[in-house]
């Protein structure tokens, strides 16, 4: 059987698994459509929760932005895992204890305010749509590959299937098919990493493989690694830069995707669906066990494959000779390039005409003399796209092709799960809140799931269309949504339940202030309505507005998000008395019921 | 308001936890990982250094750890305090 035909197999089998799932468990009332009936275990929860937060940033694109970035990219793990403490310590048991189903609901009766209910409403709407578009860049990307099909064939494709059982489905579909596709996703990641890590360290256990010894040479890997990337002009792979405009853009980066992680709708969404207000605390806790098991194998992946294909690019090692375009062509252990090559996302040139590929850092100082002597004429690997290292990994390892059809099962698992997740809290935000609970509060339940079912095909139409030009990797989109959602939505949230002076009038000035700083930050560094080439600063540390990187920007945001509300609902009135006794029964587990639709 | 009083208790208790339970955050992953990290290099792991392995993967290992005692912590003091569910 050829690759194309299991690739195919296993991509089809799995999204048949998938709608099977959702067909099965379709809802039938507004309140399964949005929350399941709250009777989902902490656990299957957890499970769930881990498949829709784990999207093609994390499956796809964040270990190749680990191997080709080394010690720095750790700010994704701490980011993208440390959010949920702030979840089960600051939000998650007090919004299940409020009991209703949406984040702007939560706004809006805590801050008393129609108004705040749709500043929450727009936050949401703006980060979860630029999570899409990331969701729709990991998509094409798969798609291009597995399918053959063309980058903008692949998106529609996927898009098509995401609307489909996210439409089918509801919250309670989405549940059962996320825990599906949490295993087939885990499995898909950790599969070719075990192999790979047994091949390199001869430990099965690829995170302590990361920190093990490198068989063929007997030192420990990471030391390995860091000779031959420095050996060829590159940047130390554990090195830490220790700049003071480094370490702050790493720690402002890591704290934006921590917060962020703790403001986006779809997580927090979740936590309104378990049965008891300490379920929603177990919950974040078995949400992060299922995250961690791909959170640790990520570094490994990264660490390894950048190994792997310096290895591959210079057989004889970094000082001896480079592969040649022969060797290339005709030798089974690079096909992948060949086949990743026809994507138009990897690419190599023989500048210099020596017949030989010289993979380099051709702007280091170190390699000048070298380069010089050995007649080299620049970098001859010409194109690495970071996404495509995950997808690529088990070819560049060398696995049987049942792995590599399982891979791309998994990337589209965790694509596909991330974005139906992110459309049903943007359809629930636009019939729940915004129509019935502001345009017509007498909207039936069947017009309402309907409104729901169309705010989705509208919103997977504007992120497929934005999908086509996208304003990074796919982890890097993701980051900006991140940071939209920690300048807006987090602050708001956990002023609402710790801080009972916080009134209407700061809730509503700190999150519009927070987003709208956010929003045209990222506006000038990565473009206008993420057009390319409508920026007015580069997006590098020196050349942005503040020496801060738009990715990083979001913590910033909910700084001043904090601030503003503080000062605001200080200089003016107290929240009335039932707004104090509310904040007072929401931060005690006690009388906690189930969720009720009416206001 | 008197019967208000051991609803308060329990919130001050809360919030001490919470506090301790973001210092040890704050601690291991913008500490240890990044800030403090020089001074971890000293420390080998594997190949690397102990600040290198707390970016990568020490972090979040205490995350999980830091939940489930909080869970754990938390569920306690709502039967201490009689506000459980």
């Amino acid at each position: 059987m050829d690759q194309f035909t299991l690739n195919l197999l296993f991509v089809g089998g799995s999204f048949a698994l998938y709608i099977g799932i959702a067909i099965w468990a379709r809802a039938g009332s507004t309140s399964e459509f949005y929350a399941a009936g709250r009777g989902v275990h902490p656990i299957t929860n957890g499970m769930a929760t881990a498949a829709d937060w784990m999207s093609a940033a994390s499956f796809i694109s964040m270990a190749g932005l680990i191997a080709f970035g080394g010690y720095t990219t750790s700010a994704y793990l701490m980011g993208w895992t440390g959010g949920y403490v702030l979840l089960a310590l600051l939000l998650a048991p007090y919004l299940r204890k409020f009991g209703k189903f949406t984040v702007p609901e939560f706004i809006g009766d805590r801050f008393y305010s129609p108004t705040a209910r749709m500043v929450g409403v727009a936050a949401l709407i703006i980060a979860s749509i630029t999570y899409v578009i990331g969701q729709m860049t990991g998509v094409g990307v798969a798609f291009s590959r597995f399918l053959e099909v063309d980058n903008t064939t692949g998106l529609l494709i996927g898009a098509t299937i995401v609307f489909f059982y996210a439409v089918l489905g509801g919250m309670k579909g989405v549940t059962y098919t996320q825990v599906a596709q949490y295993c087939v996703l885990i499995m898909a990641y950790t599969i070719p990493a075990i192999f790979i890590s047994l091949q390199l360290t001869g430990n099965p256990l690829p995170w302590a493989g990361l920190f093990g010894m490198d068989v063929a040479s007997g030192e420990p890997l990471l030391a390995r690694l860091n000779d031959v990337v420095t050996d060829l002009g590159f940047r130390e792979y554990t090195l830490q830069d220790g700049s003071p405009a480094q370490v702050i853009n790493m720690v402002l980066f890591t704290l934006s995707l921590m917060i962020g992680t703790a403001g986006l709708p779809h997580v927090i969404i979740r936590f309104f669906t378990v049965p008891k207000v300490s379920d929603a605390r177990l919950s974040a806790g078995w949400a992060l066990v299922f995250i961690a098991l791909l959170y640790l194998t990520a570094p490994a992946v990264g660490a390894m494959a950048r190994l792997n294909i310096t290895d591959l690019m210079w057989p004889d090692g970094p000082s001896g000779q480079a592969v040649s375009v022969e060797t290339i062509d005709t030798d089974p252990k690079y096909g992948w390039m060949e086949t990743w090559q026809k994507t138009g996302l990897l690419d190599w040139e023989d500048k210099n005409n020596d017949g030989k590929i010289q993979y380099y850092n051709d702007a280091a100082p170190s390699l000048q003399e070298r380069a010089a002597a050995e007649g080299w004429a620049g970098n001859e690997l010409t194109k690495f796209n970071r996404d495509i290292l995950v997808l690529a990994n088990p070819e560049i390892g060398n696995l049987p092709g049942w792995v590599i059809g399982l891979v791309a099962a998994g990337g589209l698992a965790a694509a596909l799960s991330t974005a139906a997740g992110l459309l049903l809290a943007i359809s629930s935000s636009i019939s729940h809140d915004l129509i019935k609970g502001q345009l017509n509060p007498n909207i039936s339940e069947k017009n309402e799931l309907l409104a729901a079912r169309l705010s989705m095909a509208v919103a997977i139409a504007v992120a497929t269309y934005l999908g086509l030009n996208p304003p990074g990797f796919a982890a890097q989109t993701v980051a900006l949504a991140f940071g939209l959602a920690a300048s807006s939505i987090f602050p708001a949230l956990m002023m609402g339940i710790f801080f009972k002076r916080i009134n209407n009038y700061g809730a509503v000035a700190g999150m519009l202030t927070g987003l709208t700083f956010t929003l045209v930050y990222i506006f000038m560094h990565k473009g206008w309505l993420f057009i390319p080439g409508t920026n007015q600063f580069p997006d590098t540390i020196e050349g942005s507005l503040l020496g801060i990187q738009s990715t990083a920007i979001g913590s910033i945001g909910a700084l001043l998000n904090f601030i503003v509300a503080y000062f605001v609902s200080n200089a003016t009135e107290e929240p009335p008395q039932e707004i104090q006794d509310l904040v007072e029964s929401i931060r005690i587990p006690k009388g906690s019921a189930a969720a009720t639709l009416d206001h | 308001m008197a019967d208000n009083s051991p609803n308060n208790e329990y919130w001050a208790a809360n919030i001490r936890v919470i506090k301790i339970c973001l210092v040890i955050w704050a601690l291991v992953s913008f500490g240890f990982g990044i800030l403090l990290r020089p001074l971890l290099l000293g420390i080998s792991v594997g190949g690397t250094d102990l600040g290198f392995w707390f970016a990568q993967q020490g972090s979040i290992i205490t995350f999980i750890v830091l939940i489930f005692f909080y869970a754990w912590y938390v569920n306690r003091l709502d039967k201490k305090f009689g506000v459980e569910e």
